[in-house]
């Protein structure tokens, strides 16, 4: 039985294999996005993974050189080598379109490009483990900057590829079932209905035709009751 | 034009002045609560915040995982890598496949 209340009419059939027929479409479009944003999302993850781990590694050095750093010169040495920084990072964001999902691509810019510029300091007064903290870090921007990118990318495909596994699921073990449950409800009842009427007509074509009989026997009684009456008057007697 | 933020303790995030990010110390868990938030009005299209803050602001980073910035990146503090970023990886296969794959 279906689970909802539906009228048995033809139009409802009508209407509902239209139904059953996009919905079949868009399941099969659906599952073909699926698919396909899992091949990209791979490529994306396995990116972001390698990415982490050299960006983690990276980071780790320039905090050791820098403990090492803050250990040589007194804090407030320190930070005033660092206020006010020679470099200005700008960053351009333009989006990329992977199967309708946005995703962010960055550019950045260094002011200027002379690597030795990253040194907002100058070299008398710090020490020279400062000078390779900077480096370390300096070095390992790039690769900051594509890990930004591949981890969002990947959050975001994520986040559409589970919307889209729920939809396909959801077409596939619900909708597209109960459609073709009602469309076999319907053309059963409609069926049933077509073999109800036939009966009716044979029912009364019967009736009729036994009423046709029984007038026509009465009929034939009644001339066969004429004649043997008339031929009793005119028989000489 | 959009800006690079830093939300760590202050040992973290030092070095990153030098390169020309803007840099947010923060101490306390509530300290980078404000600045994330504030930071993310203001137009960052990254932020990398440290493990050890982002170990205190689960709720506050998953609000913006969705959007499409800023993108809140995990970046080991000076105490090292507490592996939140790598799981943060697991889960989003996790979440896609069904299953972790790699």
């Amino acid at each position: 039985m279906p689970s909802t209340t539906i009228n048995p009419t033809r139009m409802e059939l009508t209407r509902l294999k239209g139904r059953l027929k996009t919905a079949q479409r868009g399941h099969k479009l659906l599952k073909d996005k699926r698919d396909e944003l899992m091949k990209q999302f791979m490529d994306v993850v396995r990116e972001n993974r390698a990415l982490r781990q050299r960006v983690e590694e990276g980071l780790l050095q320039a905090h050791r050189a820098f403990t090492v750093a803050a250990a040589l010169m007194s804090p407030e040495m320190l930070e005033q080598a660092l206020l006010y920084p020679k470099q200005h990072v700008e960053l351009e964001m333009t989006f990329q379109n992977v199967m309708s999902v946005n995703v962010p691509h960055y550019e950045f810019h260094t002011q200027s490009q002379d690597a030795g510029e990253v040194y907002p300091y100058g070299f008398a007064q710090t020490s020279g483990e400062l000078d390779d903290a900077v480096n370390a870090l300096s070095q390992v921007m790039q690769d900051m900057l594509r890990l930004a990118e591949a981890e969002k990318a990947s959050q975001l495909l994520a986040q559409e590829i589970e919307r889209t596994r729920r939809r396909v699921n959801a077409l596939e073990y619900v909708k597209i079932p109960q459609m073709e449950e009602n469309i076999h409800y319907i053309s059963m009842k409609l069926d049933e209905n077509e073999r109800a009427n036939t009966i009716r007509l044979m029912k009364v074509k019967d009736l009729l035709l036994k009423e046709n009989i029984e007038a026509r026997r009465r009929q034939t009684a009644q001339a066969l009751r004429a004649f043997c009456e008339h031929s009793d008057a005119a028989r000489p007697t | 034009m959009y800006r690079i933020g830093v939300i760590g303790d202050r040992d973290s995030v030092l070095g990153f002045q030098a390169l020309g990010l803007e840099v947010c110390p923060a101490d306390s868990a509530e300290a980078a609560r404000q600045a994330l938030h504030r930071m993310a009005k203001e137009g960052f299209a990254i932020l990398y915040l440290t493990e050890q803050l982002a170990a205190q602001l689960g709720p506050e980073l998953a609000l913006y995982q969705e959007e499409l910035t800023p993108a809140i990146i995990l970046i080991p503090g000076k105490e090292g890598s507490l592996g939140i970023g790598m799981a943060n990886v697991k889960n989003a296969v996790e979440r896609a496949v069904g299953a972790d794959i790699l």
